[in-house]
């Protein structure tokens, strides 16, 4: 099941570039909540907080707050124990080229010292329907290599690698922006099911997007957050000006 | 949370990970520990026996003190200025064939590949061609042959880098001196070769620093010389083949000579690879934007 | 222009033919034997390869030699490369990557024949005093350390001193090759919760294996060929013992020391066979670790380090 975050006061930089101000936000638990705002705003930073990433960049600094469940994640834990239990997925699929879809979706699992097969077969079997991607792969698991797939395909594969840990969030950042179409709504139908077992935050520059598939949204415009809420009263009666210049299409 | 199952292995993998920084950390101070001691006992040798003497005087007979290697500082010199007149327009003109006008053609990756293999050919085996080829017909040894020898050796670096260099001229040159209505070569030779000819000369140096130290290509075609010569017919005196000698001889005062040879020699190496760095990170292109 | 670059074919082929043309005499009389024959001493019965004087001529000492030597530093050498490029890329401070960078490259541009001074006076009593001993002492029941040379010459210091040869080379083609990992596989490794080194493991050295491995071939083609260092502290006689602390020979120290002195046809028929030899053998394993390497980066031009 999927927890609730708790943003407060979340300050993060790139050296010298304020990127982030002040953010205050509770993304809800088990909903998909979309993130949009013109480039550089932030958003990417942002869900890069939310599982330690951002301080993986020799460069980058945090301070703030942010909550998983009752889970302090800077101050109580680790930052491997986090990325284990957000999972992330990236604009451009990056499968493992050099394993098979077997091994990349276990990748996870053989880190954390998994090693019954039984096991692993289960929860591969598993991930890789929960993200559609079962029917298509399963009669050449081990034989082809995760690069080989499509690029819809390959994006799927990098969830089911994302599931197969048993994350309680997971944050998309852009997964469907480097896909065609076609892959494009079979990603959108997927994270409709997938919200009901986790909770999604999903940066995207697609506005149509956000109104598709997620119950709420945060507009983030040069590093704050202007405006956070259901998804319906952002695009249709937004509260600031600045949101609706935005939507409406006059800058971004 | 159902976190419990994967807690189980969280403090191995924190040790293993610590313990694999560790031996990373072990690993580049064994790297970096013997040529700091190399560095520190030549300089502390070389430094002791080196004087006024050692660039000015030939060496003297076994069992007399003093004497330089000035013949053989002389004799490098020859043998890298003979080098440096075959490799470097052979391998300057290779380099630009490479990069302008074979780029993408099956001889031009012929070509490359034949560099490469005359890169990797061991330096005693270069001084068994140019027996054969050289000293064999002549009938004696030359310094000729051992320039031959390291000119050859030059050919692969001077052309490789070339090549690069010449590869990183933004094309918007090119085409400016295209577009001033220039025939094809002539806009190479002029404007590209002298857009990156900061580059070209720096591999041109590197090839020099690294002939310059070589010994094996010499011991049979040069052959070195005790007394003073600047024959280009006769065999001559060069510093790393002096090293050598002297540091297998039995005479202490000749390991003393080695030493004081040794340190010359890597003054000068280590100058011209600090030179080549200096000039490749600063941005070689300057004036190419 | 065009004329230059066929003017290195021309001289590639020379080179070549020259070799050929000039071990033919040796390989008329000895075939491929040469590389593996032994002779017996008709004086004492012992096990002979090499003599000069009653033209029996067997490279297989040298070859024994030049396989053991490049082996041992190669067994030394990997760990340590790999080491130090696993550190310089993923773990090192950046203030630090530089110079240290800059070190490694200081080692790869000392000659040889200092690296050999170096050995003699100093590496050379290190073992004989120090280390020598302690691997007779420790090791001696393998076999492979006995005590009948006393000198600290031998295949020990031989692979010591290549392996500190072949390392910076072995290195930065290995940083190389790592360098060029793509960023977003390391971030997919450590948004699975990976720590550090299994990020390392998982992304980079997986990835970057044959790469690596086309580094550690590129050692070794530098390690077959080396010749003053070793011709210095290998000991120059040509047996062949089971003692790693036993004097020896390789294909390249036996051609720099007798080329010189030897007069008779066959002596010399037989040194520049040994030559083509290693003519041959460097060609092969250089182009493989090129292809390599080659392959991982694809042909992308250097980076400064």
């Amino acid at each position: 099941m999927g927890v609730g975050i708790e943003v407060i006061n979340l300050n993060a930089w790139y050296g010298t570039n304020h990127t982030l101000q002040d953010i205050n936000l509770n993304i809800p638990a088990n909903h998909a909540t979309a993130l949009i705002g013109p480039s550089g705003c932030g958003k990417s930073t942002f869900v890069r907080c939310i599982n330690r990433m951002h301080e993986t960049n020799p460069i980058a600094r945090v301070k703030g707050t942010v909550r998983i469940g009752d889970l302090d994640i800077y101050e109580d834990a680790k930052p491997v124990e986090i990325r284990r239990r957000v999972g992330m997925v990236f604009q451009r699929p990056n499968p493992f080229p050099t394993m098979s879809i077997y091994d990349n979706v276990a990748a996870g699992l053989k880190l954390n010292g998994f090693s019954n097969r039984r096991a692993l077969d289960e929860i591969v079997e598993k991930s890789l329907k929960n993200s559609a991607l079962w029917d298509e792969v399963k009669d050449e698991l081990k034989k082809k290599s995760g690069a080989s797939l499509s690029g819809g395909q390959q994006q799927r594969l990098c969830i089911a690698r994302a599931l197969a840990v048993d994350p309680e969030v997971l944050l998309m950042d852009e997964p469907a922006s480097a896909l065609d179409p076609v892959s494009t709504s079979k990603i959108e139908d997927l994270i409709f099911q997938l919200k009901s077992k986790y909770t999604i935050v999903i940066v995207t520059h697609n506005m149509q997007q956000a109104a598709r598939v997620a119950e709420k949204t945060g507009f983030f415009l040069n590093g704050r957050m202007v405006e956070f809420d259901s998804t319906h009263k952002i695009f249709t009666n937004p509260s600031d000006k600045r949101t609706e210049d935005y939507i409406t299409g006059r800058f971004g | 949370m159902k976190s419990d199952q994967f807690k189980t292995r969280s403090k191995v993998r924190t040790i293993i990970d610590h313990l694999v920084t560790s031996l990373a950390v072990i690993a580049t101070a064994l790297v970096v520990t013997p040529l700091v001691a190399i560095f520190i006992y030549l300089v502390y040798k070389g430094a002791s026996s080196l004087n006024l003497a050692f660039f000015t005087q030939v060496p003297k007979p076994v069992g007399e003190p003093g004497g330089g290697m000035a013949n053989a500082i002389l004799g490098s010199g020859i043998l890298l200025g003979l080098a440096s007149s075959i490799g470097v327009p052979i391998g300057i003109s290779g380099g630009i064939y490479l990069a302008e006008f074979g780029r993408g053609t099956k001889l031009a990756n012929a070509v490359r590949f034949t560099a490469d293999v005359l890169n990797g050919v061991p330096s005693i085996v270069m001084g068994v061609a140019i027996y054969a080829l050289i000293v064999n017909p002549q009938k004696h040894y030359s310094a000729f042959s051992g320039g031959v020898a390291l000119g050859i050796m030059m050919i692969p670096t001077v052309c490789r880098t070339t090549e690069e260099m010449l590869l990183m001229v933004p094309h918007a040159v090119r085409e400016a001196a295209l577009g001033l209505g220039v025939p094809n070569w002539r806009s190479v030779l002029s404007i590209t070769l002298k857009t990156a000819s900061p580059g070209v000369i720096t591999g041109c140096m590197l090839a020099f620093a690294r002939v310059a130290g070589e010994t094996a290509p010499l011991i049979f075609t040069a052959l070195g010389n005790q007394f003073w010569s600047t024959s280009l017919n006769q065999p001559i005196a060069a510093l790393p083949l002096q090293i050598y000698v002297y540091a297998i001889s039995p005479y202490d005062d000749w390991h003393r000579l080695a030493w004081a040879g040794a340190l010359v020699l890597i003054i000068l190496i280590v100058l011209a690879v600090s030179l080549v760095r200096y000039v490749t990170s600063r941005g070689v292109l300057k004036g190419a934007s | 222009m065009v004329l230059c670059a066929f003017s290195i074919f021309g001289i590639v082929i020379l080179i070549a033919w020259q070799l050929i043309l000039r071990s033919q005499l040796a390989w008329d009389k000895f075939g491929m034997s040469f590389f593996y024959q032994v002779f017996t001493d008709s004086y004492t019965q012992q096990k002979l390869y090499w003599d000069p004087v009653n033209e029996h001529f067997s490279a297989l000492p040298f070859v024994f030699g030049t396989l053991v030597s490049s082996f041992l530093a190669l067994l030394l050498a990997v760990p340590l490369a790999v080491g130090l490029a696993i550190f310089l890329t993923e773990m090192c401070p950046r203030a630090l990557r530089g110079p240290l960078a800059f070190l490694t490259e200081l080692l790869a541009a000392i000659p040889s024949v200092i690296y050999g001074l170096w050995a003699v006076f100093v590496l050379v009593p290190l073992l004989r005093e120090h280390v020598n001993p302690l691997l007779i002492r420790s090791l001696g029941w393998t076999g492979l350390f006995g005590d009948d040379n006393p000198t600290g010459l031998g295949f020990v210091a031989a692979g010591v001193i290549l392996a500190i040869m072949i390392l910076p080379i072995i290195s930065s083609l290995t940083r190389e090759v790592m360098t060029a990992v793509p960023h977003s596989q390391r971030e997919a490794v450590l948004a699975l919760g990976a720590t550090r080194w299994e990020m390392i493991r998982m992304a980079v050295l997986r990835n970057a294996r044959i790469g690596i491995v086309g580094a550690i071939i590129l050692g070794l083609g530098r390690a077959l060929g080396e010749t003053m260092a070793v011709t210095m502290v290998i000991g120059n006689s040509p047996e062949i013992h089971h003692s790693l602390l036993a004097n020896g020979s390789t294909m390249a120290s036996v051609i720099a020391n007798e080329y010189a002195e030897a007069s008779a046809d066959m002596h010399l028929s037989a040194l520049t066979e040994i030559g083509l030899a290693l003519f041959i053998v460097t060609i092969i394993v250089n182009a493989l670790a090129q292809l390599l390497v080659w392959a991982v980066t694809r042909g992308a031009p250097r980076q400064a380090h």
